[in-house]
């Protein structure tokens, strides 16, 4: 009977101090934001924002934190979905507060510290000010921020999370959106079986080789590597739809960039469907139809897809099937699962 | 001939009193207050919101709900020659009409004497690509610009008029945000405008410690909409965007003038 409850005891404490070692596991390994070995140097000016595992601590529990929307329901992670690395799976364009629906497909959070700018437009350029769009639109969060502030002056976790974060209890805009910017800095996707092969770990198999080669001569030019982007603007062809998106132009108002959008990285792509501004293509065969054969010659259309008569790219059936396997070694799970990112 | 003598005299008396009264002594290294008002009116009417009803120059009557505008980079030039930029980061005002603490500019200057004050409207381009630690007091996105500042195409909306008319068919209401700084990476209109205003006519700003002077300028809404270009509810209800606001940026910078100073 003693001995009953004894080994019950035995168990117990052994799970417990199991608990803190992984904690201090964790801590131990918090090494902040490390530069992949075949990545560039950041665009992010780390030097106004150096990152700390207090800061990022502070910054993931904003990002997952619904009090960020005017009726606290809708958090950045409600349409960032770290399984579906940071996208809205299933979601041609995303449902807001009070379910309203949003016109555009929700990006992924991934390699910002590499970005040049944000949002399919563009619009906004420096990171730390990124947050302000979502929480104030109409459709996504609808809140304001000196009430989103407010709520986080008078709520019993944040102030001391300041504090710990900051040195001081007192809640700032920079705080805030600093603090949000450490968690998306650090949503680094550098772990696909692509960034293995840069680093000599792996070899491709000889269809992913062949489909890397013509990878390189028909979409590296804007889809450029390692970031799988070269962070410019491009018509690539698409028929407005009823929305009639003009894109790049909301923030420019040139005639030169209508219908313009954002290249977007072609990382974790099997996770990040539906494709495009709008979400209009939900499948890999989709995007390569409309590339290979639905191209329209709309005003601004990129010159890349104008070499032949017809608009569009040459890319055969056998072409297309290796350019999948190729572009499948851009998936990188261990981005999906680490626990690092994920809601506490 | 003694009375030319007895006007000489006096004459002299009169311009030698003058000058003294002209030149205290100014200490150039020594700070002093100095304030300009921003006094919203329309037309010869002080500014009434809410209540009264004004016209346009394209017949059309509106009411005013909402003015609110930056002023910044205040520089002054002495009547010496010299000229005196107020530090940046002691330059930035918001002029909102239904905040009477938020009407005048606050600022120290050298002690002098300034002929002339020059601000932009808006908030120039570097402070609007600025690290956001250095966006404080009225420049704070989560604060008192939270108002005036697109999140959608970063940056600060320098001036808002709104308001209600008939004429205006989105539910007869207008709102004219103007803004845009040139642009981060791509170039987009320029919004941003530079108002040189001359107070010899009627008071340079004698600026001496211990007393506070005030340069009083008149800002006529009125002129915002009628100028260059004459704005239409009708045709033009709602400015949220960069290029449509041009035309009143062109405008505006005929409606502030100098009405006295007081020293």
């Amino acid at each position: 009977m003693y001995r009953k409850y004894l080994w019950v005891i035995v168990v117990l404490i052994a799970g417990v101090s199991a608990c803190n070692k992984e904690i201090t596991a964790e801590y131990e390994s918090f090494r902040g934001f490390v530069q992949p070995s075949n990545f560039p140097q950041p665009f992010y000016r780390f030097g106004n924002n150096a990152v700390t595992k207090e800061r990022f601590e502070l910054g993931r529990k904003l990002f997952y934190d619904p009090l960020l929307s005017s009726n606290n329901t809708i958090s950045c992670g409600s349409c960032h979905i770290q399984t579906s690395a940071f996208t809205h799976h299933g979601h041609a364009v995303s449902h807001g507060i009070f379910d309203r629906m949003g016109t555009r497909n929700s990006p992924p959070i991934m390699n910002l510290a590499w970005s040049t700018s944000l949002m399919w437009d563009g619009g906004i350029v420096d990171l730390d000010l990124q947050p302000i769009a979502p929480i104030t639109n109409h459709v996504e969060m609808d809140d304001s921020m000196p009430n989103v502030l407010n709520k986080l002056r008078n709520s019993s976790a944040y102030p001391a999370l300041f504090q710990k974060a900051y040195g001081s209890p007192e809640i700032t805009s920079t705080g805030f959106l600093k603090a949000l910017s450490q968690f998306m800095l650090m949503c680094v996707s550098s772990n696909s079986k692509y960034d293995s092969v840069m680093r000599n770990q792996a070899l491709f198999t000889a269809e992913e080789q062949e489909g890397y080669q013509l990878f390189r001569q028909k979409c590296n030019t804007c889809h450029t590597e390692p970031l799988f982007t070269d962070h410019s603007f491009r018509n690539n062809g698409l028929p407005p739809s009823m929305v009639d998106d003009p894109g790049r132009y909301l923030v420019t108002q040139k005639p030169e960039d209508r219908y313009k959008f954002k290249v977007p990285s072609l990382r974790n792509l099997s996770f990040t469907a539906p494709y495009m501004h709008d979400g209009r293509l939900f499948t890999l065969d989709a995007v390569f139809d409309h590339y290979t054969t639905q191209v329209q010659h709309t005003p601004n259309l990129d010159p890349l897809f104008l070499v032949n008569a017809q608009p569009g790219l040459a890319i055969s059936a056998a072409e297309r099937q290796k350019l999948i396997a190729f572009l499948k070694t851009l998936n990188d799970r261990s981005f999906l699962l680490d626990k690092l990112l994920s809601e506490q | 001939m003694k009375r030319i003598l007895i006007i000489g005299i006096t004459t002299a008396a009169i311009f030698s009193s003058c000058k003294k009264d002209d030149t205290p002594e100014y200490n150039p290294n020594v700070k002093a207050d100095l304030s300009v008002e921003f006094d919203n009116v329309a037309g010869a009417a002080d500014l009434q919101m809410n209540t009264a009803t004004y016209n346009n120059a394209a017949g059309e009557s509106f009411k005013v709900t909402k003015l609110k505008y930056y002023v910044s980079n205040f520089v002054f030039t002495n009547s010496n020659g010299t000229t005196y930029t107020v530090p940046q980061k002691d330059s930035y005002f918001l002029i909102d009409e239904s905040d009477p603490a938020a009407r005048e500019a606050e600022l120290q200057v050298p002690e002098g004497e300034y002929k002339s004050v020059s601000f932009i409207v808006g908030v120039d381009s570097l402070r609007n690509t600025m690290d956001v630690s250095q966006r404080t007091g009225v420049l704070d996105v989560a604060g008192t610009a939270s108002d005036m500042y697109w999140g959608w195409n970063s940056g600060y909306i320098f001036f808002k008029l709104e308001g209600t008319s008939a004429a205006s068919m989105m539910g007869g209401v207008f709102q004219y945000h103007i803004g845009g700084f040139g642009g981060y990476s791509s170039s987009t209109a320029n919004n941003i405008r530079k108002i040189t205003l001359d107070l010899t006519a009627r008071g340079v700003a004698k600026v001496k410690s211990g007393k506070s002077t005030n340069i009083h300028l008149m800002v006529d809404i009125l002129k915002a909409l009628n100028g260059t270009t004459n704005m239409s509810f009708a045709t033009l209800p709602m400015v949220h965007s960069i290029a449509p606001g041009t035309p009143v940026a062109n405008n505006y910078v005929s409606m502030f003038t100098h009405e006295h100073t007081e020293n």
